[in-house]
């Protein structure tokens, strides 16, 4: 008798243990884990690109180039010194940017977004009609962006004119350019129009030179040409096809909202579930606090960037978490009117739930995974957040709150089947 | 013990409901068709928070004054305060006409919290529809895939029609309401679909599992132990519901502008996927199971 009753301290014992473990780490780090898990651009603003990668007729996309004009974005948005962009291939041939904070988004798309091929040329012709420069025809530019060093930067020439400077790698290219035009001029091409067209006035042999001309009329065009330039040039046109940009007080009030909406929703469910199922409610609230937790603690560990419709699917996910609760309980009150025992009642029910609960999560995961598959941005956010919930979901809602529940309920400190919400006309019967 | 209401018997009353709201559905959607947003039907879509009721006229005179026009009907206010206004372009906006409206609405309404724009060209609003289709079908295939091998294929099937059935009505209630269908509202009709296949699995787990307790040798057998599996998971469905409709609501109300329609479409296509889960998908399967039962066993007392 004496063995029965530390036997039951002993369970109840595990089970305050584990309602303390839930309690103190909830209180105690989400607050620090929250503020770890990145934002998404719809939370705290910032822009998403999508550029289409363009071939033209004498440049064909390639594994190589798509992969080469991937990198040079990348060293653009580096360059930019924006935290934790997401960039990435989609579809084959269209690169998508986000960006999350704030800044000045229409220059940063021009610096993105602009292939900064430049080329010299010995000779070209204007189009008589549209009064348009271009190189000859089967004419090889003499030399090109990627002849130069990656040192370019903003400067003022002795008249005062805003220019970039340029460095050759190699001084003797410049020399025998020099050389070879003295008192002729060269066409300098950025991205196919015309930038400048000076006449070389001396042979440079320190590989040192500068453009001006164009619309490089101000500090902050010559400086992002510069950086275009060090970033090296897109081996293809990029051309913008979808954008969205929000603003950052936009994020933060949608944030904001979507905290409280989400608060208030899992307040009301806490009730719900204590009205309902009393001291099982209570231990499904608990297990729910643990879900929250656990949802933390993935975001943050696995850099998860919480959107919008992520936080939306983590508030469903709290509705669709305690449906496992619910399942099992009806279960057990089932257990219960075929005249079972309130603690086999409670062991056959758990057990029989199981199957239901995760044949029913399986095609909400094939759903998510779906979403996954197919969507971009927004809805992957999404589906992310959705099956995150159901796994975590089976873990709390189930693995836990059943450890719990047989704990509890094995310590025979409450007996009467009333506070495991089991009313009275299931137990007559 | 009390009369229960018999859902089976009467399930000839639910299938014209259904067919009828089906219908009604088909015709709003010849008559209206989807209110397609920018994802789907390329050009520019610039929401603004203003933080006060709308005022269409001063909005437009806003963009007249950056040298913008929009068409009739292009300025809508949205949100659970009218607070909130959606203007669609049908070209894409460049950054400088972006960055124009963004400083115009700054000093016309200064109360206003931001914006967000979004312009999408025809090519991405092509691949998108495609794609949107393609996830609600594949999601689909793959359900009845994995239901016709836990179950039997009749489950799948009769589940799959209560989904396609909850589907429809979410998008005849957009049609109908002239909701802006978006990206977003794809993730939610999947969502639907996953919830609504949820649900009707737990009554079906129910009904597999009191077949193997008593096999029905009738048709009257079959209804009546389909009907009792009904009512034995009666209270789940009906809490279950009302849990996660507890947080649609409130992230309906009060949650950010962006997921507002998303969430409705949520709440339309939960209600509708508890129906059909209790009053489609498992009288479907009584229907079609019972065809290849005896009408009645002779010794079977009349009902």
């Amino acid at each position: 008798m004496k063995r029965k009753s530390s036997n039951r301290w002993g369970r109840f014992g595990l089970f305050f243990v584990l309602v303390c473990a839930i309690v103190g780490l909830t209180a105690g780090t989400s607050m620090k884990l929250w503020k770890s898990i990145p934002l998404g651009l719809d939370l705290q603003g910032g822009f998403d690109l999508l550029y289409q990668i363009e071939a033209t007729p004498d440049h064909p996309l390639t594994k190589d180039g798509i992969q080469a004009a991937l990198q040079a974005v990348e060293l653009r948005v580096d360059n930019l010194g924006v935290s934790s962009p997401v960039i990435e291939l989609e579809n084959g041939n269209q690169i998508r940017v986000e960006l999350a904070g704030q800044f000045d988004q229409q220059s940063y798309e021009q610096i993105i977004g602009r292939q900064a091929k430049l080329e010299f040329y010995g000779q070209a012709k204007q189009d008589p009609k549209t009064g348009k420069w271009a190189p000859l025809p089967n004419e090889k530019p003499l030399a090109t962006g990627a002849d130069l060093k990656s040192n370019s930067h903003w400067a003022t020439d002795q008249f005062g004119q805003n220019v970039v400077t340029l460095e050759f790698k190699d001084p003797g290219l410049w020399q025998q350019i020099t050389k070879q035009y003295l008192n002729k001029p060269i066409y300098v091409f950025l991205d196919g129009n015309l930038l400048t067209d000076p006449v070389i006035q001396q042979i440079m042999s320190d590989g040192k030179s500068e453009i001006s001309g164009g619309d490089l009329n101000t500090p902050e065009k010559c400086t992002a040409l510069a950086q275009e330039l060090n970033a090296g040039a897109l081996p293809y046109p990029l051309h913008l096809i979808s954008s969205t940009s929000v603003g950052p007080s936009l994020g933060f009030a949608s944030l904001k909202a979507t905290m409280w909406a989400g608060l208030a929703a899992i307040i009301l469910i806490f009730l719900f579930m204590l009205v309902l199922y009393r001291l099982a409610g209570l231990i499904a609230d608990l297990a729910l606090v643990a879900y929250l937790y656990l949802v933390l603690v993935t975001f943050s560990g696995l850099h998860v960037v919480l959107t919008l419709p992520g936080l939306a699917a983590l508030v469903l996910g709290v509705g669709m978490a305690v449906d496992a609760n619910i399942i099992t309980y009806e279960r057990i009150k089932d257990e219960m009117r075929n005249g079972k025992s309130l603690q086999s009642s409670i062991l056959s029910g758990n057990k029989r739930a199981l199957r239901t609960i995760v044949d029913s999560n399986v095609t909400t995961f094939i759903a998510g995974a779906v979403m996954y598959w197919f969507g971009q941005a927004d809805i992957r956010g999404f589906a992310i957040s959705l099956m995150l919930s159901i796994v975590i979901s089976m873990l709390t809602a189930v693995l836990l709150a059943r450890a719990m529940l047989l704990l509890f309920v094995k310590s025979n400190l409450v007996n009467r089947p009333w506070w495991y919400g089991i009313g009275k006309g299931v137990v007559q019967k | 013990m009390k009369q229960r209401f018999d859902i089976v018997r009467h399930r000839i009353w639910f299938f014209g409901v259904s067919t009828a709201i089906t219908v009604i559905g088909l015709v709003m959607f010849a008559v209206f068709g989807f209110n397609l947003g920018t994802d789907f039907k390329a050009g520019s879509r610039v929401q603004l928070q203003l933080n006060e009721p709308v005022n269409t006229a001063q909005v437009r005179s806003m963009l007249t004054g950056i040298g913008l026009s929009v068409g009739e009907g292009a300025i809508t206010t949205a949100g659970t305060r009218n607070d909130t206004v959606i203007i669609r372009f049908p070209t894409t906006l460049t950054q400088a006409q972006q960055q124009q409206i963004r400083a115009a609405e700054a000093k016309t309404f200064p109360k206003s919290s931001g914006y967000s724009i979004s312009t999408v060209d025809p090519i991405v609003a092509q691949q998108t529809s495609r794609k949107a289709v393609w996830s609600v079908l594949l999601a689909s295939l793959f359900i009845v895939v994995y239901m016709a091998i836990r179950f039997e294929y009749r489950f799948a099937i009769s589940g799959i029609i209560a989904l396609l059935h909850d589907a429809f009505i979410v998008m005849a209630v957009f049609a109908m309401l002239r909701l802006e269908v978006d990206l977003t509202f794809v993730a939610a009709i999947l969502t639907i679909v996953g919830y609504s296949i949820n649900d009707t699995i737990v009554i079906f787990d129910r009904i597999r599992e009191n077949l193997k307790i008593a096999k029905p040798r009738s048709r009257g057998e079959l209804a009546r132990l389909v009907d009792k599996s009904l009512w034995q998971t009666m209270s789940r469905s009906i809490n279950t519901v009302v849990t996660v409709l507890i947080a649609a609501v409130m992230l309906f109300f009060f949650g950010g502008q962006s997921i507002h329609n998303f969430t409705f479409a949520l709440i339309v296509g939960l209600i509708s996927g508890a129906y059909s889960s209790i009053f489609i998908a498992s009288p479907i399967w009584v229907a079609w199971r019972g065809r290849q039962l005896p009408d009645a066993k002779p010794s079977d007392p009349a009902e």
